[in-house]
């Protein structure tokens, strides 16, 4: 078992710096003190400014293919140092271009941590589960650390783990619609049974949506369109710092499992028993 | 009102043999001096779709005027755009939904594409054409500079146009198999993949096979006009060539799919036919193609009549800009994941202002002309007979990729160079 977390005890309890420094994520053996990832998409200066300083970002996504330009405003010259980038293959619509694409992010200079992206779909981008498995294996086999994009159905996040995923991605809902927490059961069977961490990615659009995957036991919340359409863009930003931070602390102190299945009976059912 | 008549695209030029002349008056007045629109010419592939048959049966059962202010405001309130949906856009009843359709068309296209606005510009490298297409200039009958760029001439074209910092190309020829043959044409693909990130081909209709080579030679893109879905217009338009084939440029992006292209651009030519009934079929050409091909990506253009070189007559009719906002409204809230190009056709207000609603793309530093970037990039360089060919239509907008890059950020958009890798 690994990046399974335990609830925290009442003595155990901390001011929130502390908190924060102490709840490391922890993803391909780095760590990281905050549970907020900025996807790509609908990139700006001011977006990468406000994930980092308002959300308190450490990963950033990041399309090759958008970095692969000369333009004087390149993407790559404006994520700030101690930012883990996050490469993701968008645009492949295969394993094959997928694995190929992020040999290029590692020729780039973008390191060896890759989101991998498959869509066959130009309407919806659902991702492909059975070519992110196989560009998953290999990859994984040579040495990236992969965090798959991928549709939360069980059988496929097993494989993924088996095949040497750092983490799995699943989406709550399609990307871009902001409607949340879609495919909310699917998510809880992949936390409950995943021993990676699970990253929520695609369809958060508020920060109490963000709020509920943590409180559900997410490892992490990867978000794009939420910030980059809100209409003051840093305040959007800390609200989804905020939102993550209580989640997180909820789940650890075991909020949600109080309600749904620790709550004590004042009759006890099994009051009749004599030994 | 539908734009009927022919007579404002005839001209007869002083350069043209009796014969010729002769010819030219036969193909205009006589319809059984014409060829079969519908047969296929030798060499010409035939694939098996049902495509066609879809786009056109909606698009000749649709009735707009029978669509009213309640359809419209249920097309608007619904979630998800239907076909039938956006028949109620296209409507004349649309017209005073103009501002809602636009905020709801901004909503769209923002959550599919933020802010971003994406440039390219077109590289005209041959204008000679053996087609009679009354309303363009480069037709076989029209008395204009032929040329075509040999390899010295594209590569400097290219070179010009690089250094403005541009990534993504579009190849444009003038429709002659005969003077800017496949090889000629694939080449000069290959050329320019040195250059640019992105290449992208206008040009005549190929075969599958063809499109195959021109994707080995770094093609990813292929955008082909169909400029009328309506088949009798489009007869009355498109006199003599090879172009006169309507079914054979219908199934062109299907075949170019087919042989591994990553994306297609679909779009009548407004303006030539009834322009709600064209644009009806060109997003339904669009969405039945995604259907079938789902990993493809798309885009529609949106081109209006521009006057041509002898001729300043040719007009878009009764295409407004409001009636183009309108199509372009419509266009992104029933296609909100497809990409849209708004040419140098139309004034640097009327992109600016589009960029904002529902255009995702829009071309600078543009020539519609042959081998003359050097002159227009480089004041006071003027061209001469011999490296340089007349235009296709007369541009509206001329701004530079520097000019356009500002302008669009000044409008809140990021303008964007590259977003793509040839995998």
């Amino acid at each position: 078992m690994q990046n399974k977390d335990k609830i925290v005890n009442e003595d155990e309890f901390i001011n929130e710096d502390e908190f924060i420094n102490e709840d490391k994520l922890v993803i391909g053996g780095r760590e990281f003190n905050s549970r907020f990832i900025l996807g790509s998409g609908k990139y700006s200066l001011q977006l990468i400014e406000a994930a980092v300083r308002d959300a308190g970002a450490e990963i950033i996504t990041l399309a090759v293919r958008r970095a692969n330009t000369q333009e004087q405003a390149n993407i790559l010259d404006f994520i700030p140092e101690g930012v883990t980038l996050l490469p993701n293959t968008s645009g492949a619509r295969n394993a094959d271009e997928a694995v190929r694409i992020a040999r290029l992010a590692r020729e780039l200079g973008c390191g060896d941590f890759v989101k991998i992206e498959i869509m066959r779909d130009s309407k919806y981008l659902l991702p492909d589960n059975q070519e992110t498995i196989k560009a998953t294996e290999i990859l994984a086999g040579e040495g990236f650390v992969v965090l798959p994009y991928m549709h939360p159905d069980l059988n496929v996040a097993r494989d993924l783990a088996n095949a040497g995923a750092a983490a799995v991605m699943p989406l709550a809902a399609p990307i871009g619609s902001n409607k949340g927490l879609a495919t909310r059961e699917f998510i809880q069977i992949l936390i409950d049974e995943i021993d990676l961490p699970v990253i929520v990615d695609a369809g958060i659009g508020r920060p109490s949506q963000a709020c509920e995957a943590m409180e559900m036991g997410a490892a992490a919340i990867m978000a794009n369109t939420a910030l980059a359409t809100a209409g003051n863009l840093p305040l959007m930003a800390a609200a989804f710092r905020s939102a993550i931070i209580a989640g997180r602390k909820a789940y650890l102190a075991g909020l949600g499992r109080v309600l749904s299945r620790g709550a004590a009976a004042s009759d006890p059912l099994t009051g009749f028993l004599r030994d | 009102m539908q734009t009927n008549t022919t007579e404002q695209f005839l001209v007869d030029s002083d350069f043209l043999s009796p014969q010729a002349l002769a010819r030219k008056h036969e193909l205009e007045q006589n319809p059984a001096s014409r060829t079969d629109h519908l047969a296929y010419l030798p060499g010409m592939e035939q694939i098996e779709s049902a495509i066609c048959g879809q786009v056109l049966a909606e698009m000749n059962s649709y009735n707009y005027q029978d669509y009213t202010a309640r359809d419209v405001k249920t097309a608007l309130a619904h979630e998800t755009c239907s076909v039938e949906d956006f028949k109620a856009l296209l409507a004349p009843a649309a017209q005073p939904f103009l501002e809602e359709m636009a905020q709801r068309a901004r909503a769209e296209t923002s959550r599919h594409f933020g802010n971003t606005v994406y440039m390219f510009t077109p590289l005209y490298i041959a204008n000679y054409c053996e087609n009679y297409c009354v309303y363009c200039g480069f037709n076989c009958y029209n008395h204009i500079q032929r040329l075509r760029l040999d390899r010295e001439q594209l590569e400097r074209e290219m070179q010009v146009i690089a250094a403005s910092g541009m990534e993504e190309i579009l190849i444009l020829t003038g429709e002659s198999r005969a003077q800017s043959d496949l090889k000629y044409i694939g080449e000069a693909c290959r050329l320019a993949r040195q250059y640019f990130r992105l290449v992208g081909v206008e040009i005549y209709p190929l075969n599958t096979d063809e499109y195959c080579y021109l994707h080995e030679c770094g093609v990813d893109f292929v955008t082909v006009f169909q400029e009328t879905y309506d088949i009798e217009r489009y007869e009355q338009l498109h006199l003599l060539g090879h172009k006169r084939v309507w079914p054979y440029r219908f199934d062109a992006q299907e075949r170019a799919l087919r042989a591994g292209m990553r994306g297609v651009t679909c779009s009548a030519l407004l303006g030539l036919a009834d322009f709600r009934r064209d644009a009806l079929a060109s997003a339904l050409h669009v969405y039945y193609l995604q259907r079938k091909y789902p990993q493809a990506e798309f885009s529609l253009s949106c081109p209006r009549l521009r006057p041509i070189v002898n001729n300043e007559k040719i007009r878009p009719q009764d295409v407004g800009e409001r009636q183009l906002c309108q199509i372009l409204c419509a266009y992104r809230i029933f296609l909100p994941f497809v990409g849209i190009t708004v040419s140098s056709r139309e004034s640097a207000a009327f992109r600016n202002g589009i960029a904002k609603i529902a255009a995702t793309k829009v071309s600078a530093g543009v020539s519609t002309g042959i081998g003359d970037h050097a002159s227009k990039y480089h004041a006071g360089q003027e061209p001469d007979e011999q490296t340089h060919g007349d235009e296709q239509f007369n541009i509206d907008d001329g701004r530079s990729l520097q000019q356009m890059a500002a302008d669009m950020a000044g409008e809140g958009l990021q303008p964007v160079l590259n977003d793509y890798l040839y995998v």
